[in-house]
């Protein structure tokens, strides 16, 4: 294999490389960075890169570390010492991190080299990845075209190639969203299992971090590496974690999977359905029992979750005031001024937009109908995956209903945007936790556009849908397809 | 017209954990500015808090001492409001599940202010307390004259908020308040609650109305004190103030005050705003926690708090009501008493000599009892060899300076300079006996019936002994011989 090849490799393919010593954790890195080189101006998916760091980790790497000597890329929106963090805002342009998130330490720990940031929705407000203040992310399957978001950056350089893997955030579906619309495995765990320190908050009871990658293998890797309990995040949750790659490439017998009777609702491309309909065909035929489950909370998922979501919002962005760090406003008259105008020049319309929200769902007067009643329905929103759990093992469903969009078609209208959110956002209102895995292509103005399955799991069953993904991954070719820009160029 | 004034406190309290309420920097005074912060205590992005328990137990203690009731949910939320002082634009707190709730402060003569305490309005009055909650400090700003600097040191050390009962009728109740309290905090080990180090912090609220009115007045605010008796000067102000408004038929309005302690006014800061909207919601990142696990050691900590130590004085050590109040007073104070008496035959004695000679030679030598140069044995020692008449109480003074300047014991001082009375009745009759040989004239006037000739003998017996003769002794053997 050409070291120009590298970068196409799964994790677990670099790793056989490193760990036989057919290539050096250096030689990766300057094959991976002339990849990034070459594909970048098609797809602007890093926002920030420091490879001289990440030679200088590579002369040390341990390849013989779970995630010895592998570069990973990093959503903007965790923090690693020294690399700037900006969460793709104006207001943290120039911003640079004193510190690593715990995430970020469990990787250095496994031996992995996180090198570069990738481009998102500001504050990881949006789906498509068009609300960053830095620079707008194609996808590599038709560059006229969103990765998906809010992790689109970190899908767009995996499924370019331009990335071994990557880490996103998932507060109402940003991994599985970009994941399913960039032909990639991402994964949301379960809330909790995953620390929250030092990533940046968007909303506190929902936001998780988890795995964009080629395969479900990979995810499985990643997973091992930065799960667990941490101290400085009193919302983990205290149960060892597993190897993840324990359980891959046990069949499927007598694995009960619910498909919510819910999800058959209007407006889902024709394509995606087929496709995941053969999904679920295919998971029958590896063994799997379908059963039907219902979840009859789910139409209010949306608005539960633009309630939560921004009412957290509006408190945890509340510290971006120009005071300490960041943008900041210039001559500003007094203190109130300095306070509007560094947000108003700070922010993005998107994020004004949901902190307006937010602050109006927790005043005084509206709190309790609003915000407590969100709470109330958000219990039974859980109550309906619990039940749902006693019939199945895992329910599966659509990523998304459509396909990925052209850029610039939905920016007009934000609502049209939430809705798309539909089948995933209810997973992180409830804390389980959710897989997006391909299985199939729609086919849109001569451009193949990636479908995603959705896998989602009791809280803490990451190892249950792992071996779903894999199994169903396994037994079709979706996964070893790559995008044009990942074919192209080398 | 006669003018009543109602009182409230709202008092903050610097816990004096080792570490911030939700990160590992130290909690100390004075450090260099910004040299005790990190991502946590700094709001930098991405940072989370993490609960300190003790915290949460020296506060359920606290709710303990004050005989609150202990909420079984611990729960914070987060108030919103935006000020530079504040590095997340929204401190952690607690809304509407306080950690205590009721409980009273009882207050204690001695507490009074000096000129007070011979004209206590309410002896042995109890003030109630609404609620105490925990919450974080936010950092101190430092004006300057063209910029202000944040220190944010203190942003992030545990703050309990204390509120009373609006019950308070008098500035010389708030003191004994405030006193009474800051006593409970320092038994507890709590707080050091040092109103200058801003460890213990007080604002009030004060209204003025005419006695035949049941309604209560405008309630007025006033802030920026900085010693117990600046709450004090600053409310007498302020009654003052509104009841000579009140007198000239002016109409008082809700403001906040400030005091100014130097001027000794208050002045006007703001008047009613519309409610702020602070958009209280349970903070995400904390999981609520059960106090039920810190109840038994909170329990356990629960210190004999200054009211029953007086009473226990009192019966077990026989000090007067005066003496015990004193004594405990002090919590250092108390102890040292108590280490001092434990084993003395006379621990009312004991309790004179600390009260008296060595209070007064730790003031004059700028020392406290912590750093008292006499050991709590040693005093007894001392006070036992004056009782047992080895020494006189002349002599024990000198020995007293003399332990107190050098450390030394009283039994080393008084063998080292032999100064030990003699007390041996068979050798002073031997003295009494030359005295009175030599002294024919004065023997035979007391005889005759001139007392004072006696003292002249006693003198002359105290000479002979080079003054180590117990001059009581010899006054009674003189007596007896002539007599005789």
């Amino acid at each position: 294999m050409s070291r120009s090849d590298l970068p196409a490799l799964t994790i677990a393919d670099l790793q056989s490389l490193l760990r036989r010593k057919e290539v050096s954790p250096r030689q990766v890195l300057e094959s991976l960075r002339a990849r990034i080189e070459s594909v970048e101006p098609k797809i602007d998916a890093y926002v920030s890169i420091d490879f001289e760091a990440a030679l200088k980790e590579a002369e040390t790497a341990d390849v013989n570390l779970p995630l010895g000597g592998v570069p990973i890329a990093i959503k903007d929106i965790i923090n690693v010492a020294g690399q700037p963090c900006t969460c793709g805002s104006k207001i943290l342009a120039g911003y640079r991190s004193p510190y690593d998130a715990t995430v970020i330490e469990k990787l250095r720990a496994a031996g992995a080299i996180p090198f570069g940031k990738t481009n998102m929705d500001e504050f990881a407000m949006g789906s498509s990845t068009e609300n960053s203040s830095v620079k707008v992310t194609r996808n590599p399957w038709d560059v006229s075209r969103v990765p998906g978001g809010s992790s689109g950056g970190s899908a767009a350089a995996v499924a370019a190639g331009a990335a071994f893997g990557a880490l996103g955030t998932d507060t109402g579906g940003s991994i599985r969203q970009p994941a399913s619309l960039s032909g990639l495995v991402g994964l949301k765990p379960s809330y909790g299992r995953v620390s929250r320190f030092g990533v940046i908050a968007f909303a506190s009871s929902l936001d998780q971090v988890g795995p964009l990658t080629k395969t479900v293998r990979d995810a499985a890797m990643i997973m091992s590496a930065m799960a667990g309990p941490d101290r400085h995040d009193s919302t983990s949750l205290p149960d060892p974690v597993p190897d993840y790659t324990k359980n891959l490439g046990r069949d499927l017998k007598g694995v009960r999977l619910g498909v919510p009777k819910e999800y058959r609702v209007e407006g889902i491309d024709p394509q995606v359905s087929a496709a995941v309909n053969a999904a679920i065909k295919q998971l029958e035929s590896l063994g799997a029992e379908i059963v039907d489950v219902t979840l009859p909370h789910t139409d209010y998922g949306i608005a539960v979750y633009y309630f939560i979501a921004t009412a957290e919002a509006s408190a945890n962005l509340a510290r971006f005031d120009g005071v300490r760090y960041g943008y900041r406003a210039k001559d500003p008259k007094d203190l109130l001024d300095h306070y509007g105008r560094t947000r108003e020049e700070g922010f993005g319309e998107e994020v004004k937009r949901r902190i307006i929200l937010g602050t109006y769902v927790l005043s005084s007067g509206y709190y309790d109908a609003f915000y407590v009643r969100a709470q109330k329905v958000r219990q039974l929103i859980r109550q309906d995956f619990v039940k749902a759990f006693e019939k199945c093992d895992a329910i599966v469903s659509p990523t998304t209903p459509e396909p990925a969009f052209k850029l610039g078609e939905r920016t007009t209208n934000p609502l049209a945007m939430y809705l798309a959110d539909i089948f995933t956002n209810t997973a992180n209102l409830a804390g389980i936790c959710g897989i997006s895995v391909p299985c199939g292509f729609a086919k849109e103005n001569g451009s193949q556009l990636p479908i995603g399955l959705q896998i989602l799991g009791k809280s803490l069953d990451e190892t249950r849908i792992l071996q779903i993904a894999h199994a169903y991954e396994q037994s079709t070719d979706w996964h070893k397809a790559r995008s044009p820009i990942a074919l192209d160029s080398k | 017209m006669n003018y009543v004034a109602t009182i409230g406190l709202e008092v903050h309290v610097q816990l004096k954990t080792r570490s911030k309420m939700f990160c590992a920097c130290a909690v100390e005074f004075g450090a260099a500015p910004n040299t005790r912060t990190c991502p946590i205590c700094l709001g930098l992005p991405g940072a989370l808090p993490a609960m300190n328990h003790e915290a949460l137990r020296m506060t359920v203690l606290t709710g303990l001492m004050l005989d609150c009731d202990i909420a079984p949910v611990c729960k914070f939320d987060r108030k919103n409001y935006f000020y530079p002082d504040m590095p997340k634009n929204y401190q952690i707190s607690q809304y509407d599940m306080p950690l205590c709730e009721n409980g009273a402060v009882p207050l204690h003569d001695l507490a009074y202010p000096k000129d007070a305490q011979k004209n206590i309005g309410t002896p042995d009055k109890e003030v109630h307390l609404v609620r105490i909650h925990l919450e974080e400090d936010v950092a101190k700003s430092f004006h300057f004259e063209t910029s202000t600097g944040i220190d944010f040191n203190r942003a992030g050390t545990p703050l309990m908020e204390i509120v009373t009962q609006p019950e308070i009728s008098s500035p010389e109740e708030a003191f004994a308040f405030l006193t009474s309290l800051k006593q409970i905090l320092i038994y507890g080990e709590v707080s050091d609650a040092d109103m200058e180090k801003g460890q213990l912090r007080c604002d009030c609220n004060v209204s003025v109305r005419p006695q035949s009115q049941s309604e209560l007045g405008a309630k007025i605010e006033i802030k920026n004190m900085n010693s117990i008796s600046g709450v004090r000067r600053a409310l007498a102000f302020e009654i003052q103030r509104q009841t000579v408004a009140l007198g000239n038929g002016e109409k008082l309005q809700q403001e906040t005050r400030g005091w100014d302690d130097a001027a000794g006014e208050t002045f006007l800061m703001r008047t009613k705003e519309s409610a702020h909207d602070y958009r209280y919601f349970p903070d995400p990142d904390l999981m609520p926690v059960k106090t039920e696990g810190l109840l038994p050691e909170a329990r356990a900590r629960v210190p004999e708090l200054p009211k029953a130590k007086r009473a226990r004085f009192v019966g077990q050590y026989q000090v007067t009501p005066y003496d015990a109040g004193v004594l405990a007073d002090d919590v250092e104070l108390a102890r040292y008493f108590e280490a001092a008496a434990k084993g003395s035959k006379k621990p009312k004695n004991v309790a004179n000599w600390i009260l008296n000679d060595l209070q007064s030679a730790l003031s004059s030598a700028g020392k406290t009892i912590n750093d008292c140069p006499i050991p709590p044995d040693a005093l007894d020692e001392l006070v036992n060899l004056i009782d047992s008449g080895k020494i006189s109480g002349k002599q024990g003074k000198e020995v007293f300076g003399e332990m107190f300047s050098t450390g030394k014991r009283a039994g080393a001082i008084v063998k080292d300079k032999a100064i030990e009375q003699v007390s041996d009745s068979g050798a002073i009759e031997k003295l009494v006996n030359e005295v009175i040989a030599a002294n024919p004239k004065p023997a035979a006037d007391f005889k005759a019936g001139n007392a004072a000739s006696l003292n002249f003998l006693k003198g002359q017996v105290m000479k002979l002994s080079k003054g180590k003769a117990n001059p009581q002794l010899a006054g009674e053997i003189l007596e007896k011989k002539l007599k005789g």
